[in-house]
């Protein structure tokens, strides 16, 4: 039988290499355009003054020197640092037991479960618009129910005090998108560990600890890896509800100054350098994730 | 292995009262929009309006009064269109219009697009595949605030700010988080359906639109469903790209209104955000299985 005809009549053969770049050169032309691009100009313009009408002005380090003295720069990260320290490992934590409920023999799971993950569908701007009513101190369903049992609620998002617990409780209820992910997680465990962790005698809060835990200790992962970048850009809601962090720029996340300086006072030029400061952030935080997961992370297998 | 029936009502008890916690919002939001102007400000706790023979009226003169004699939140009678789907200076209809355009173009050309380089990720061998791979699921990690301020003087320079260009035209080159999930499905997908339709003359091309294609559909639906819904929710790219409310899509034009109206009328506003969140809900309970599995697979392989 004579061999491969075609491919002797082609007229020449793609290398391999070239085929696979062409496949996915949609990619990496939309990369390029639209990130690559951008973060690189982003990081020339973190050097200039630039009001978007003139020329960008080179101004060598002085964007940094406005960073490290600009009080508003240190408030906003350590408004969203706090926020990110509370929100993240309270979600993680809440998701977790949620999930962990979900996968027992709970009569309607399924409806739970739709009604936990609803949340999660409400688009950012009609959230932001429920939670101010639902936030309101006079007639906000929230002060309304705590008055019925005898407790006058705070204003929530007019007490300096009382903006970043509000946003931190609203972060809950989106947790949905994690349940999911998590419940997915423990529907894979396989049966037999449990039954041989019941046999050995552990009680259920062992078996949650030492067999549950390190099974789903990649979607965990996974879950907080996604949690740190978003976390980050935490900018829609609170700037909807509580448009320049609210009292006392309480409640003031990084993303929203960020875009302040650049579409309100036109400081685009000092606005790179504040995003750059935040992509460093984001790469960091996600680089220790990573390697704590060597230590915290079981991965079945090869390749888990 | 069971769990005790004390375990069971425990779990049953906990799991409603944070259901009920849940859902609270969103039965609010309904139940303020269907209510008059006189009912929002009090502190009962009803879900219907006092008088509940007469919530149909209400509703219909939140949602789609004509122009008419009615009550404004200052207290004082005036002459106006009052629903919001009937609003003098928000339009709704033209906002679900533009954010439909959108989400139909950026759909199809994100989902064409991240399929084709899934494939090159997944079907194509080639030296360095799993190098640009890793470099893409890295990219992942950068921020769209990052690349927002340079990216806006891209698209002011190609004189694009003020269309809806820079929310549908990137999405044509695919996504990086699209694509790996993509990839994934696709390398499920046995190598000997490929080699066998190699062997029956069927070049790349033709062996993504015949085998993968069609046995990726469930995927392609995820994706397309995934973003569908971002493009619905986006508020930062409409924010900085839109300047003219004729092109203001749901989400912005729901900010707008909320702008133009102030805090007080909640039952419009509320009216409002039932109106854009109705949708996704109808959608979510439609296609609740693609939704949740699709949703579970993306947090599956790490």
């Amino acid at each position: 039988m004579s061999t491969r005809p075609r491919d002797n009549l082609l007229p020449r053969r793609w290398p391999a290499a070239a085929v696979g770049l062409a496949w996915i050169s949609p990619w990496v032309v939309g990369f390029a355009a639209f990130t690559l691009l951008p973060v690189a100009v982003s990081g020339y313009l973190s050097f200039c003054q630039f009001d978007g009408l003139r020329p960008p002005l080179f101004t060598g380090l002085d964007n940094l020197r406005t960073l490290a003295a600009d009080p508003l720069f240190w408030k906003v990260l350590a408004t969203t640092s706090v926020y990110a320290a509370i929100a993240l490992p309270l979600g993680t934590l809440v998701a977790l037991a949620l999930a962990v409920l979900l996968n027992t023999s709970v009569p309607g799971r399924t409806v739970w479960r739709a009604i936990i993950f609803v949340p999660t569908l409400v688009p950012l701007v009609a959230t932001a618009m429920i939670w101010l009513w639902m936030f309101n101190g006079q007639y906000g369903v929230l002060n309304v129910v705590l008055r019925r049992i005898g407790i006058e609620g705070p204003n929530w998002l007019t007490d300096p005090h009382w903006t970043m617990p509000s946003m931190v409780l609203l972060s809950v209820w989106s947790v949905g998108n994690a349940v999911v992910v998590y419940l997915a997680g423990l529907q894979d465990v396989p049966r037999s560990l449990y039954e041989a962790a019941h046999v050995d005698g552990a009680s259920p809060w062992q078996r949650l600890r030492h067999v549950t835990l390190p099974m789903i200790s990649p979607s965990i992962f996974f879950n907080v890896v996604i949690g740190i970048i978003f976390v980050w850009q935490v900018f829609a809601v609170p700037q909807i509800m509580i448009p320049g962090g609210g009292p006392e720029r309480s409640a003031y996340f990084y993303t929203m100054y960020l875009y302040d300086t650049a579409f309100r006072s036109l400081r685009f030029g000092y606005a790179c350098t504040l995003s750059w400061v935040q992509l460093l952030i984001i790469v960091a935080l996600t680089a220790l994730a990573f390697r704590l997961s060597r230590r915290l992370v079981h991965y079945r297998g090869v390749g888990g | 292995m069971k769990e005790s029936p004390l375990m069971r009502v425990a779990a049953l008890l906990i799991l409603a009262a944070v259901g009920t916690m849940f859902v609270m919002p969103l039965v609010w939001m309904v139940a303020t929009s269907l209510k008059p102007q006189e009912e929002i400000s009090t502190t009962k706790l009803t879900l219907l309006p006092q008088d509940p023979a007469s919530a149909p009226r209400y509703a219909y003169e939140n949602y789609y009064a004509g122009r008419g004699r009615f009550v404004d939140e200052k207290g004082v009678e005036r002459l106006g269109y009052r629903g919001v789907l009937t609003s003098d200076n928000v339009h709704f209809v033209l906002y679900l219009r533009n954010t439909l355009v959108v989400a139909l173009l950026s759909v199809m050309g994100m989902v064409l697009a991240s399929a084709i380089c899934a494939y090159g990720f997944s079907k194509v061998d080639w030296r360095g595949r799993g190098v640009v791979f890793a470099i893409m699921l890295a990219t992942m990690m950068i921020p769209f605030p990052a690349v927002m301020i340079p990216t806006y003087f891209i698209f002011k320079y190609l004189g694009w700010i003020g269309t809806l260009r820079p929310l549908w035209v990137p999405a044509c080159f695919g996504g990086a988080f699209n694509i790996f999930l993509l990839r994934q499905f696709f390398m499920q997908i046995p190598q000997d359906l490929s080699e066998a339709a190699r062997l029956d003359g069927l070049g790349h091309w033709g062996i993504f639109w015949r085998i993968i294609v069609p046995l990726s559909r469930p995927a392609l639906a995820v994706v397309a469903l995934f973003h569908a819904m971002y493009v619905w929710n986006d508020y930062i790219g409409p924010l900085i790209y839109l300047n003219h409310q004729d092109l203001f899509t749901l989400a912005l034009g729901l900010q707008f209104y909320q702008a133009q109206h102030g805090g007080t009328p909640w039952n419009l506003l509320m009216s409002a955000c039932t109106l854009v969140t109705a949708p996704l809900l109808i959608l979510f309970l439609m296609t609740q299985r693609t939704f949740i599995e699709g949703i579970a697979t993306t947090g599956m392989k790490g």
